[in-house]
This record gives structure tokens, sequence and C-alpha cells, in this order.
């Protein structure tokens, strides 16, 4: 059954890494959801954030063409549920909209989003949280006339306590032998 | 991999060009021949090279393909890193084909290749090819070195990867202006990459729990792959054999890493391997796999495959375990360290009725295919079979034997009775037509006083034939069986069986090969036969320097056993 997953996967911070790992996934036709990059609690190390739907042997077997990457430290994979997850979206509107009527204003309380910008012509709101969330705000917004709307890739952290800094360690330890 | 001791790190720093500094790079990683072809964006390299000529050799082919698959053909003969090198552009595609072949055969290769100058990179400029992204998927490692001095690093990273954990080739672009910058040269040898683990240590409880599941065994078998050759464990790995008592049998990559006459191998996997291995795959109780991936050309239907049996599957690459089949007992590690113990923890035994079943299936399968095969009846005509019966007798199996891809490639490792370990250099996972004749080019290299034998189809032979450039130009004494049924038999024999003898574009009008072959000095005969067949292989083997032998056999013989496509190994057909 296909499952949507996340996965981290942690790098050196080298070019041409990222296109390696992405044909990991194209080549067996799984489609990336979304992609995030950026820098790790360990310092110097990449992490790259992937969310697919897919079976989880295939998952599994991906991650380990992943970590059999030269310069991949090590990669996870977490269904939703054992991840803390989130994604920001942007949406830009024309101003004259929040100053005509007071229901574009209503619909950023009632979904917790906040005003990120305002300027003469237009208005930036910002809004984090799951997907269903972003877009369920987008779908409100859109009659009132959306100029520009963006959503990030997933970032997520993962609830088992053991952390990379101790991967990083044992990998570390094992290159050795 | 073998390790090789390199050469003392030099300590003296010194002010070279990138160029030099390659080349004693490659010297002090104990490079002494290399393949490859010139070209504008390597030519500073080249030299450099002019000045190192007692040091290293290099052997220009006759097509960058060429230098790709002769250096494997070295690297799989030798247990180095072969080396070979290419201009950009064009020179470094041409490079492609051989790269991919060493990937899918994990073989450790080390590719140069010339860029065009830094701050000409993504203006489309002569030459350019953006190699670093097209060579991704068929490479372990790359890297583009645009800075002199990164490229002692580099070449020091790219060696230790080639030959590390599950070996594979590298590649190094260098951009031109790199190689005439002058730095100071320094060499430092790799010894680990922090993100890389290349031996994982072998687990005392997976040994223990594999050696339970073996000595419950009552119908074990076990099947070997190249692991086991890359890994030098031949002594390993007959002790283990030997000590368990149970069948054994071959992938073709694994294929002289036990003598094709010790008297528990019962013979070669998959497609068109022996009748035996591939029934007792489905009848046995536990399987043994040892440094092998469980290829489709080996498994058949996968949903069908050893379903009643428990697998233990010894292997370096945790990528490879449960990739293709369920695995119920995974040794990760290096198998010349999993087997010794593995061995240590075993019964010994012996299984009389098991073995009998292995017999009597190979009785079946001499009846049905082997018999005519090797002695064809006095009206057929000449038998792929049989030509090289006489190859393997005459020269008493000692021989390094290389092969193209298709008929000939099995009916030659089917029949060829290898007695010496490391023997046998094949195109197994990319099944690349040309591989053999620059291959056998690289073997003969890494082995100058042994016999080289390339084994090939009249198809594949044009595919690189041009390296008999090579040959003629270098001298080097290989010799050269044309198995020719004038047709591209393997797909002939396909469009026979699925596809109702549609044969198209499968028949092949040839050159004169004798023509050929003495336009480039090399002997050459031409057999059609039976009569004549002995003597003329007696001198084709005992002749002194190349010798190209063509042999017409039949036109439509086809090569069984054969398990069809999406069949289960159970099904395999003798006819
Ligand atoms: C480069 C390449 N192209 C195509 C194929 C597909 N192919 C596999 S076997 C074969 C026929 C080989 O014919 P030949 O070299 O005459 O050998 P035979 O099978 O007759 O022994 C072909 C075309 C291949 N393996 N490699």
């Amino acid at each position: 059954m296909k499952e949507q997953f996340t996965i981290s996967i942690y790098t050196e911070n080298l070019i041409g890494l990222l296109h390696r790992i992405t044909t990991i996934f194209t080549r067996r036709h799984s489609n990336i959801e979304s992609i995030n990059a950026s820098e790790s609690e360990v310092s110097g190390i990449h992490r790259y954030t992937v969310v697919i739907t897919e079976e989880e042997r295939k998952v599994k077997n991906i991650v380990k063409q992943i970590e059999k990457q030269i310069d991949v430290f090590k990669a996870f994979y977490h269904p939703n549920k054992n991840i803390v997850y989130q994604e920001i979206a942007l949406y830009k509107m024309p101003t004259n909209i929040l100053s005509q009527t007071r229901e574009v204003e209503q619909i950023v309380r009632k979904h917790h989003a906040r005003l990120l910008a305002v300027e003469p012509e237009f208005t930036i709101i910002e809004k984090t949280g799951f997907k269903e969330e972003t877009q369920a705000l987008f779908e409100q917004l859109k009659p009132h006339g959306i100029l520009e709307f963006v959503r990030s890739g997933r970032i997520s952290i993962s609830k088992p306590m053991k952390e990379f800094q101790d991967y990083f360690l044992e990998v570390e330890k094992a290159s050795k032998l | 991999m073998e390790s090789t001791k390199l050469k003392k790190p030099q300590s003296v720093k010194t002010t070279i060009t990138g160029a030099e500094a390659l080349v004693r790079c490659l010297i002090a990683e104990n490079v002494d021949t290399m393949f490859g072809y010139p070209g504008g964006a390597i030519m500073p390299v080249y030299d450099a090279l002019y000045h190192y000529e007692n040091e290293i050799k290099h052997i220009m082919t006759r097509h960058e393909q060429g230098a790709s698959h002769a250096a494997q053909g070295y690297a799989r003969i030798s247990g180095k890193v072969g080396v070979c090198m290419a201009t950009s552009g064009p020179g470094a595609t041409n490079l492609i084909t051989g790269l991919a072949d060493a990937q899918l055969d994990s073989t450790p290769l080390v590719c140069i290749t010339g860029q065009v100058s830094s701050k000409m990179i993504g203006s489309d400029a002569f030459q350019e090819t953006d190699i670093v992204s097209i060579s991704m998927p068929v490479t372990k490692w790359n890297i583009q070195i645009t800075k002199a001095k990164d490229i002692p690093e580099a070449i020091a990273k790219a060696f230790y990867i080639a030959r590390s954990g599950k070996p594979g080739p590298v590649l190094i672009d260098i951009t031109k202006d790199a190689q005439f910058e002058t730095f100071e040269f320094e060499y430092e040898p790799c010894l680990h990459i922090r993100s890389y683990i290349p031996n994982p240590q072998v687990d005392p409880k997976a040994i223990a729990l594999a050696a339970r599941v073996i000595d419950s065994a009552k119908k074990p078998l076990i099947l070997f792959g190249h692991g086991i050759l890359l890994a030098n464990a031949k002594q390993e790995f007959k002790d283990f054999v030997e000590k368990s008592g149970a069948p054994a049998a071959w992938t073709i990559m694994g294929l002289s890493a036990l003598d094709t006459d010790h008297p528990q191998n019962v013979g070669m996997l998959g497609m068109h391997g022996n009748y035996a291995p591939n029934i007792m795959t489905n009848e046995c109780d536990v399987l043994v796999a040892i440094g092998m991936r469980f290829d489709d050309r080996v498994t058949g239907d996968v949903s069908r495959y050893a379903k009643q049996a428990k697998i233990i599957h010894l292997e370096i690459d945790p990528a490879e375990v449960n990739k293709n089949v369920g695995v119920d007992v995974p040794v990760l590690g290096n198998c010349k360290e999993s087997l010794t113990q593995l061995t240590e923890a075993i019964t010994k035994k012996s299984y009389p009725e098991w073995n009998d079943r292995a017999a009597q299936l190979t009785a079946r399968e001499n009846e049905m295919v082997i018999e005519d095969e090797l002695f064809p009846p006095e009206e057929d005509k000449i038998t792929m079979g049989e030509v090289i019966r006489h190859i393997s007798d005459i020269s008493r199996g000692t021989a390094v034997i290389v092969t193209d891809v298709g008929q000939h490639q099995m009916v030659t490792q089917r029949y060829y009775n290898y007695k010496e370990w490391k023997s046998n250099v094949t195109s197994g996972g990319l099944g690349t037509m040309g591989f053999a004749l620059p291959a056998a080019i690289g073997a003969k290299f890494a082995a100058p006083h042994r016999q080289v034998i390339a084994v090939i189809g009249d198809g594949g032979f044009q595919m690189t034939i041009q390296e008999l450039g090579t040959i003629f130009q270098t001298k080097i004494d290989v010799k050269i069986l044309i198995l020719n049924n004038e047709f591209l038999g393997m797909v002939r024999q396909w469009q026979d069986l699925f596809f109702e003898k549609r044969y198209s574009s499968v028949d092949m009008i040839n050159p004169d090969f004798q023509m050929i072959a003495k336009g480039y000095g090399i002997t050459a005969e031409k057999v059609t036969e039976r009569a004549d067949l002995e003597k003329a292989i007696h001198r084709f083997l005992s002749s002194e320097g190349s010798y190209l032998l063509e042999v017409l056999v039949g036109k439509e013989n086809n090569v069984f056993p054969m398990i069809p496509t999406g069949a289960s190994v159970s099904e395999i057909r003798l006819s």
C-alpha cells in the first residue's frame, strides 16, 4: 500500500549531489512531491528533505540507494505519524481588496495566517501549516484575486530521539574500519 | 578488491603543472599501464606522459570505448584499478558504455577526461559536454576539477573509491586551465572518507544465525558471484564449499571462482544456465547466496523464485540486500571475512541424496542438450559447443577467456572447463556487444604470461573491430576466435522461439575477416569443415603472436537450456 513518507538525507555540501540524489527517484519513477535543501544541526553538513508517496518496500530501497552515494552520511525515512512537519505558503493580494472589504482580513484571521508585508499596491499573506491548510486558505482567497502564490517544500523533524549527531559519529568511525 | 600497496607519499614539495601532478599521482597509485586516446582538452596531460614513458605505459586504442573496455579487462585480471583517459566532448561521451558496463559489473576504473577551460564552461564551447552530469548515473563517484591544487586529493579519492567496498568506475573531469596551472605538488593517498563505509563489519550474530540455518538444512544450495573474485576469497570460498558439502552454482560473473570440474560445482545459474542448479533453486530448503545480486537473468520470475527456501545473503553492499529478492539472513561484509567466520561456525556435512538429485538432473541435460552440442552427429554443421570443447581441451582449461555477448558467450561459459582462478572476463550486467576484443587486450596487458583467448560473434566483432589496430601496433598476443553463424545469433534465436521466425534485421553479410586481419598484420584462418577444426585450433593456440580463427558454425543453432523471460527457474526448457 502506498503511503506518504518523508526522507531526510544528510550529506556533504557538494555541487552535483542534488542531481545524483534526484536521479535515484526519477529512475524508479518515483515522483518527488516536494524537496527542500538546508543546513543541518551539524555544521558543514547539508540536509535534504524529500516527500514521496510510495510503498514502504520501495522507499527502503530508495533510501539504501541514496546512502550508497559516497558523499551521503545517512538517510532516514518516516511515515507522517513519526514526524512533525510544516510547509509555508505565501499569497500576494492586491492591497485595495483588503481596504475595500473586511472579508479578506477575516479569512486571514480565521486561518491563523498573518500579513507579512503591506505595500500600496500589494499585500503578502503568510501561512504556515500542513498542505491541506495552506490549500484551504488558497481556496478561500482565490475569489478575491490572488496575484501570486507559492508553497515551500516540506521541512520536518523526526520524533525518535536518536539524533543525527550520534549517527554521524557512528558513520565516521565505521568509515575508518 | 585486492589492496595495493601505495608508493610512499611524496614528501618534498615541488612546483609543477596540474598535468604533471596528475601523472605523478597515477605513479604514486602504482599505475604502470593505462589506456586512452588524446585530443585538445587533454593535451597537457599527454605532454606530461611523454616525460614519464618509463614509468607509465600508455596504450592508445582506436576508440575511447575500446580504452574503457581495455581498462576493464585489465582491472578484472590484474585485481588493480583500470585507468583510461579521453579528451572532452566526443572523447568523453565515447567512454560512457564502458562506465555503464563497469558500474553494473563492479569493476574498479578511474577515468580521466579533459574539459574545456573553466572560463569557457557553460558557453557551449568547442567540444564541451557536461560529462559529469552525463556520467553521474553510471559512476560510483565523479567530480570536476578546475584548479590544479585540487588534483591530488581528487585522484587519491578516486582510487580509494574505485577499489574499496563494492568496486566501481569513477570519473575525474579536469579543465584544461587546471592542467596548465602550476602549484606546489604533494600527494597523500586517501585512507578513508568520513561519509563512506566500504567495509561493513561482519556481525557475529548474523554469522551464528546463518550457521544455524545451514546446519539444519537438508537440501542447501550455494550460489556464488563476482564478489568472491573481487574479495580475493579463493581459498576461503573453497573451504566453505567443501565443509558445507552443498552443491554450488555460479552466476556468469562468479565463473572461475571454483573449478568447473570441482565435484560440488553443479554449473551455471539463470537463463541459459544448467538444468540442475535452476531446478534445484526451487527445490532447495536453504539458499546461500555469496557476492551475487539476484539479477533478473539469474532469477527469472522473482515472484516464483526459491519461495520454499530460507535465503542467506553474504554481501558487501547494503543496497543489494532485499533489493530483488527477500532475504531471511543478511550477512553484511566482505565475504573474505564472512566466509572465514561462517566456515568456522558450520558443521561438516554431506548430502548424498541431494547430490544424487543434481547428478540425475545433470544426466538429463547431458542427454537432451550437451551430448549433441559437444559431439554433434557427423552430418550436422560445426556447433559452437564442439569448438569450445577443443579450445578447452587444447588449452587445458588454463587460459583467460574473454567473451563478447550473445550465443557464443553462453556456449563458451557453459562448456569451457575453467581450471584457474579468475579466468573469465565477460560483460555480464550490461551485455555489451563489442566488449571482448578491447577487454582481451586489457587482460593480456594485465597477464602477459597467460594465454588470452577472445571468443566473439560475427556481429559483436564488428562493433569494436578497429581495436585490431591496437593489437597490431602493440604487437601483443591475443587469440581471437570468431564463431560465425552469419546471424546476430542470440536475437535470431529469440525471433525463432518467440516471434514465429520473423527474422527481422539479424542476417549478416560479413566481410572477409581473414583479409581484414591480414591488413592488420594478424595471421588468420577460416574453418568451415569439421575435419579441419582440431588441427586449426592447435595452430591457433600454439601460434606466436596474435591469431584470428574464424569458424563457420551452424546458422540456426539455438542455445539450450533456456528460461524464457517471465518464466520461473523451474520452467527451464531443454528444447
Ligand atoms: C551494443 C549492443 N547492441 C545490441 C545488443 C543486443 N544483442 C544481444 S546478443 C545480440 C546478437 C549478437 O550476435 P553475434 O555477435 O553475432 O553473436 P551470436 O549471438 O551470434 O553468438 C544482439 C544484437 C547488445 N547486447 N549490445
